[in-house]
């Protein structure tokens, strides 16, 4: 059985929820019924038949082709299945995911993963800023799964994370990791936005790039040759052919520890190329 | 049953229940980690005295381990769970955690879980790092070479302890090299060790003495230079008894190894002074697991 295809028919004027578009809440749910659902946009409702041309199929395998950046919290709080975004995505996607996939083919906006618990987010374009971080007034962000971006990531990628990974392949913004609470950000690409690891309590972040402005809250711990790395990049293997060709070399890298200025017992680790 | 020359008694070794885990000890070279592996393992040659029974299982390649790099397998056997935990904490902080540029990690990840990392975390000071990595939780303690790597917790089983052969010959010497040829081939045996020294035991014991609280001494019916004074269980040729003490994860592993060895034991044949084989019991009384002698070689 082939998946359950959503073509989008026109961009919406305004911002639409698509949270209630999941494989979770789309199970024995028939295409005509989909197509009966009534979304938010703006101040209106409106079905998603008027938004979309309904396919039928598995909603493990959930399909939105089109540009689907004005559509928010697509695969929120998702469980189970697959959603393949074939254009971009709009805010807060995979929000408190638990488990399944959502591979975007485009961009995705701001709030990209956050608090997301588990499962798996790939985005092939660039991601908004506060990737896998916590919503204004929450005090923890993403608190365990997987998410690479191929492309850049905004502002304060990680902000109050607290378990999981963050592959960012391109370049990332400023203060990347703030207020991080544990876990794991990797950014493999040279440009690094200015004062990562602010106000860091714990955790790790990855660089294989030194940005232009650091933080002095930062104490250099020296170089080293962390053996945590080769099972760090034993369990990420296959997720990303950067990181992958990094695993061939030796993991000896320099150590930043802090924000001492919050007391933090976080790392910033610049991998020596 | 007679077996290149070698009579098989027609007896059984009884074996008991225990709980057992292995650990996966890797290093920068193989000799580190099999000298952390070895101080590991060593003083664990029975519960009686040593609170666990502890061996290598076997080397481990580059390929075979979670960071890549070369290791050993360990199994370690205790009476109890807590028993064990508390050897584990104690034998890792003090062999492994000790021993200069090694990682510990948990080679059995099913079963009720002991703490690993989980218990020597503290020796971090606060400094510490708990680094979840997909399913695994892994502490990084930083140590004077850099870090000690080791996983959260370990999986345990429930195994077989204290399966055993005993290999009667024509003289000392002749006894010793049926047990080593004995020992060697049955190393290669998956989930088993062979906790005493060199794989094999020369103090053989019964249960209870003469002298009160003491809970086992030698085996008087196996003792050669006593054959005329006691109630022996040698004949008149043997001149010497080797005992090869068999832990394993299952009834089947242990059954396996008794196999291999009995096999090789007499592979060497009454022509080089291997009489007979026997094994240990209690008369089936204390032991839930029985290895008929002869229904294993059948």
């Amino acid at each position: 059985m082939s998946g359950l295809v959503l073509t989008l028919r026109a961009p919406p004027k305004q911002r639409v929820d698509l949270s209630s578009l999941t494989p979770d809440k789309l199970q024995g749910v028939d295409a005509a019924a989909i197509a009966n659902l009534s979304l938010q946009c703006g101040n209106r409702p409106v079905a998603v038949g008027e938004l979309f041309t309904v396919t039928s199929g598995d909603p493990d395998d959930l399909r939105l082709i089109g540009d689907c950046g004005r559509f928010d919290r697509i695969g929120a709080e998702m469980t189970r299945g697959t959603i393949t975004v074939e254009g971009n995505a709009g805010a807060y996607l995979g929000h408190a995911m638990r488990g399944g996939r959502i591979h975007v083919r485009g961009n995705a906006g701001i709030g990209a993963a956050q608090e997301l618990r588990g499962g798996e987010i790939t985005i092939d374009g660039n991601a908004g800023d506060f990737l896998g971080g916590a919503r204004p007034g929450e005090m923890k962000g993403m608190s365990g799964g997987l998410v690479i971006v191929r492309g850049d990531a905004g502002d304060r990628v990680g902000d109050r994370m607290r378990r999981g990974a963050i592959i960012v392949e391109g370049s990332i913004g400023s203060y990347a990791a703030s207020r991080m609470i544990a876990g794991t950000i990797l950014a493999l690409g040279p440009a690094i936005g200015p004062y990562p690891g602010f106000a860091m309590k714990r955790g790790s972040l990855i660089l294989l790039g030194r940005p232009d402005r650091e933080l002095p809250s930062f104490a250099d711990c020296g170089r080293h040759d962390l053996s945590f790395l080769r099972l760090l990049l034993r369990a990420l293997k296959g997720r990303s052919p950067r990181l992958d060709e990094l695993s061939i070399r030796t993991p000896l890298v320099q150590r930043l520890a802090g924000d001492q200025s919050v007391g933090g017992k976080g790392e910033i680790l610049f991998w020596q190329d | 049953m007679i077996i290149n020359g070698v009579e098989i008694e027609d007896t059984f070794a009884e074996a008991f229940g225990m709980t057992a885990t292995r650990l996966l000890i890797t290093a920068d070279s193989p000799a580190w980690a099999a000298t952390a592996a070895a101080s590991l393992t060593g003083f664990a040659t029975s519960v009686i005295a040593c609170g666990c029974e502890a061996g290598i299982e076997r080397p481990l390649t580059a390929e075979e381990t979670p960071d890549g790099r070369p290791g050993v397998a360990v199994l370690i056997f205790g009476m109890s769970a807590k028993d064990l935990q508390k050897q584990l904490r104690d034998r890792v902080g003090q062999c492994v955690l000790t021993c200069a540029g090694t990682a510990c990690f948990a080679g059995l990840r099913d079963g009720a879980p002991l703490k690993l990392g989980g218990a020597l975390r503290y020796f971090g000071d606060g400094h510490q790092i708990s680094k979840r990595l997909g399913e695994r939780r892994y502490w990084r303690i930083p140590v004077m070479d850099g870090e000690f790597v080791c996983d959260d917790t370990v999986g345990t089983t429930k195994a077989v302890g204290g399966g055993n052969i005993l290999i009667l010959g024509a003289s000392r010497p002749a006894v010793l090299a049926a047990a080593e040829a004995a020992v060697a081939a049955m190393r290669a045996v998956p989930e088993v060790i062979l906790p005493f020294p060199g794989g094999s035991v020369r103090s053989g014991s019964k249960v209870g003495s003469k002298y009160k609280g003491l809970i086992a001494s030698t085996n008087d019916a196996y003792c050669p230079t006593l054959k005329g004074e006691t109630k022996t269980a040698l004949p008149p040729e043997v001149a010497a008894v080797l005992e090869i003490v068999i832990d394993g994860f299952t009834a089947d592993a242990v059954r396996a190894a008794t196999r291999t060895g009995i096999a090789a034991a007499c592979a060497r044949g009454a022509a080089n002074g291997v009489l007979k084989i026997s094994a240990g019991n209690y008369g089936g009384k204390l032991g839930k697991y029985h290895f008929h002698l002869r229904e294993v070689m059948a």
